[in-house]
């Protein structure tokens, strides 16, 4: 079994310390700008400290007996068991009864929380649907897109300018904002066919800025920073309804919404379309070389990313009234990114998973005010060190059942 | 039987077909030809063009000049020049590569499943709705899929990561998924190449299946016994030129192939 050795000590004393000196300038010196005295939180300091050393003798403990564990397996003495949360799901009864639970409290959630909080969640899941359509272009086709928002701008901005100036509603602007994300992906796609990897994203990326410089200075069309307000919540059937229904509404519609998408793309994803997505992903060469067409797969990976974006986009605004080219600046295009590569690439689960913790996070981080990016960041990194492949692997289907 | 009933034209003709990277001659007006049923093996040093070939005629290199022409049996002849790597595997040229390239990630099976990709038609809103006809095809997809796992011995490794199979297998597979595409023309770049002399023997005996059932074959190999064994006809290039052709026994003889192979001798070893 695995013991503390002396050095494994010497270790996570160099670990503390170098967190403590990491996390000197945010946690120990704080300036008090009114009274113009800075405070020196020495205690904060101890507690990095403590936790550091803590936190990586047990990791040390853990990859020890990991390594124990592999050893055995290879030698033969013990057999690899799948991860316990994948045995739990692949047990059909479990799997459906944490489904119906799920579903469950996923009805019951407006009735149970407060306005509040259905509104984040509604937040929280057009951010799953942002992710399942980047998860398209990253995920399964492996075409790194930073500027994915600028889709987003074109769904929410074509929901307030239709509707200022032609009066369309929600349900008109919906399939139209996910045509003109569509449109877009397919612009932006062309130019960029030969890229790849770092190119890819420099001119995506770009893309994206052009959009929001667009909309902020092209005053006539957009009308500029200042945006536009008072955009109507989706209606139902002609009916007033009270802010608090209003919301509670929109928190189903995005629920559909979610459900629609994951059905769509879970169809995608094991289909003859998607699989030349994974192909094109893995080897762009080889893949062209079993007859498939790079230009139209790619065209087509953009294409169905931007329309979820789109469609997202028109909800954002419908959500929040009010669009102004600030909400879709680069820092949503890399929280998208994140979601996708947190969850795990291609993995519908995940990106599910990862959207809830990333959006809902910060928002309960709210009690650590000061430090919520601080962790944030933190469990980024951790992740990102400790299961690099993301929260969920995706696993790859099967369709021999007979063997 | 295709060699009766198509006596003069072949299956594929290649004719003075060059390519240049900047200053640097690859192939230097290269003739080549295959007929129907052949398997005719390309050799020659390290460095001679073989693999620049074999880039060219798939459309991963556009040739700065010559023909390439495909004559499928009763059909019309086709320039293949210029056409995109997926158009010439449509057309019926189908390929493995020297450093094997597997979709990795994905399972044995639906590397091959790939292959059918350009003989399938489901686009987007089938993908999505998967109506009666998507179903189908699909189940064709997988089952003809199967049965080239089948073939090529690869059946118990149906859902297996294709990266975790051996060697001698994941070659065995890239010709499965090169098959799964429904070529004319196979090419096989190194087949052989790090295999031990088992996984080869097997090799050969697949190779020989296959032009059983009317393929023809184009392999480059640096596996002499296997190319002696196998091919109709050999075409040896040295510098992007050809520098001998003619049946094994033929090349095997030809002082211009023990020149390139063996370097010069001033006189008779």
């Amino acid at each position: 079994m695995a013991v503390i050795t002396p050095k494994d000590l010497r270790n996570a004393a160099g670990v503390a310390l170098w967190f403590m000196f990491l996390t000197f300038p945010l946690l120990v010196v704080k300036i008090n700008t009114v009274a113009r005295t800075v405070e020196w939180r020495w205690q904060n300091l101890l507690w990095v400290g403590v936790a550091g050393f803590v936190a990586s003798l047990v990791s040390r403990l853990f990859a020890a007996r990991k390594l124990a564990r592999q050893e055995r397996i290879r030698q033969g003495l013990e057999r690899q068991l799948p991860a316990a949360g994948r045995r739990l799901l692949g047990h059909p009864r479990l799997r459906l009864a944490a489904e119906v639970v799920l579903a469950l409290f996923l009805l019951a959630f407006p009735t149970l929380f407060s306005t509040y909080q259905v509104n984040i969640l509604t937040t929280a899941l057009m951010y799953v649907v942002l992710g399942l359509g980047l998860n398209i272009v990253v995920g399964l086709a492996g075409l790194l897109d930073l500027g994915y928002v600028a889709f987003y701008a074109v769904g929410a901005y074509t929901y307030a300018l239709l509707n200022l100036h032609f009066g369309l509603g929600f349900w008109t602007v919906l399939p139209i904002g996910g045509l003109l994300g569509a449109l877009f992906g397919i612009l932006l796609g062309f130019p960029v066919l030969r890229l790849r990897g770092d190119y890819l994203a420099i001119v995506t990326l770009g893309f994206g800025e052009i959009i929001r410089l667009v909309l902020e200075n092209w005053s006539d069309f957009s009308r500029g920073p200042s945006g536009i307000a008072n955009i109507p919540r989706p209606g139902l059937f002609g009916l007033d309804l009270t802010l608090d229904a209003a919301i509670v509404y929109l928190y189903f519609l995005t629920l559909a919404m979610v459900l629609f998408t994951v059905f769509v793309v879970n169809r995608l994803q094991h289909s003859r379309i998607g699989r030349a997505w994974i192909a094109l992903r893995e080897d762009e060469i080889a893949c062209q070389a079993m007859g498939i067409d790079k230009t139209r797969t790619k065209l087509a990976a953009f294409a169905l990313g931007a329309t979820w974006a789109g469609m997202a986009g028109v909800f954002f605004a419908a959500k929040t009234t009010f669009v102004n080219p600030a909400s879709f600046t680069f820092l949503e295009s890399a929280i998208i990114l994140c979601i996708v590569v947190l969850g795990g690439m291609g993995s519908i689960v995940g990106v599910i998973v990862a959207a809830l913790i990333l959006i809902l996070l910060p928002e309960y981080l709210r009690a650590f005010a000061d430090y919520r990016m601080l962790v944030f960041g933190a469990v980024l990194v951790a992740m990102m060190v400790f299961r690099p492949q993301g929260l969920v692997t995706g696993v790859r289907r099967t369709y021999t059942p007979g063997r | 039987m295709a060699i009766l009933t198509h006596p003069v034209v072949p299956l594929l003709e290649v004719s003075g077909l060059t390519m240049d990277f900047g200053g640097i001659r690859a192939l230097d007006h290269l003739d080549l030809r295959v007929r129907h049923g052949e398997i005719v093996a390309l050799i020659g040093p390290n460095g001679a063009g073989k693999t620049t070939f074999f880039n060219c005629l798939t459309g991963i290199y556009t040739p700065t000049g010559g023909d390439l022409v495909l004559t499928p049996p009763g059909r019309e002849p086709r320039r293949l020049n210029g056409l995109k790597p997926n158009r010439i595997t449509e057309q019926g040229l189908a390929r493995t590569f020297q450093n094997i390239r597997l979709f990795k990630s994905m399972t044995v099976l639906e590397n091959v499943m790939i292959g059918r990709h350009c003989r399938t038609r489901t686009g987007i809103l089938g993908a999505v709705c998967r109506g009666p006809r998507t179903r189908r095809e699909e189940q064709e997809i997988v089952g003809t899929s199967l049965a080239l796992l089948e073939r090529t011995g690869l059946a118990d490794q149906a859902d297996e990561v294709a990266a975790s199979l051996p060697y001698g297998a994941q070659r065995r597979l890239e010709i499965a998924r090169a098959l799964a595409t429904e070529p004319l023309l196979l090419l096989l770049d190194e087949p052989a190449a790090g295999m031990n002399p088992q996984e080869t023997a097997e090799l050969i005996e697949l190779i020989i299946a296959i032009r059983a059932d009317g393929l023809s074959i184009l392999l480059i190999e640096h596996d002499m016994r296997l190319v002696m064994r196998l091919s109709d006809h050999i075409f040896v290039m040295d510098y992007g030129r050809r520098i001998a052709e003619g049946t094994p026994a033929e090349v095997r003889r030809d002082p211009a192939v023990i020149r390139a192979y063996l370097g010069e001798e001033t006189h008779d070893a």
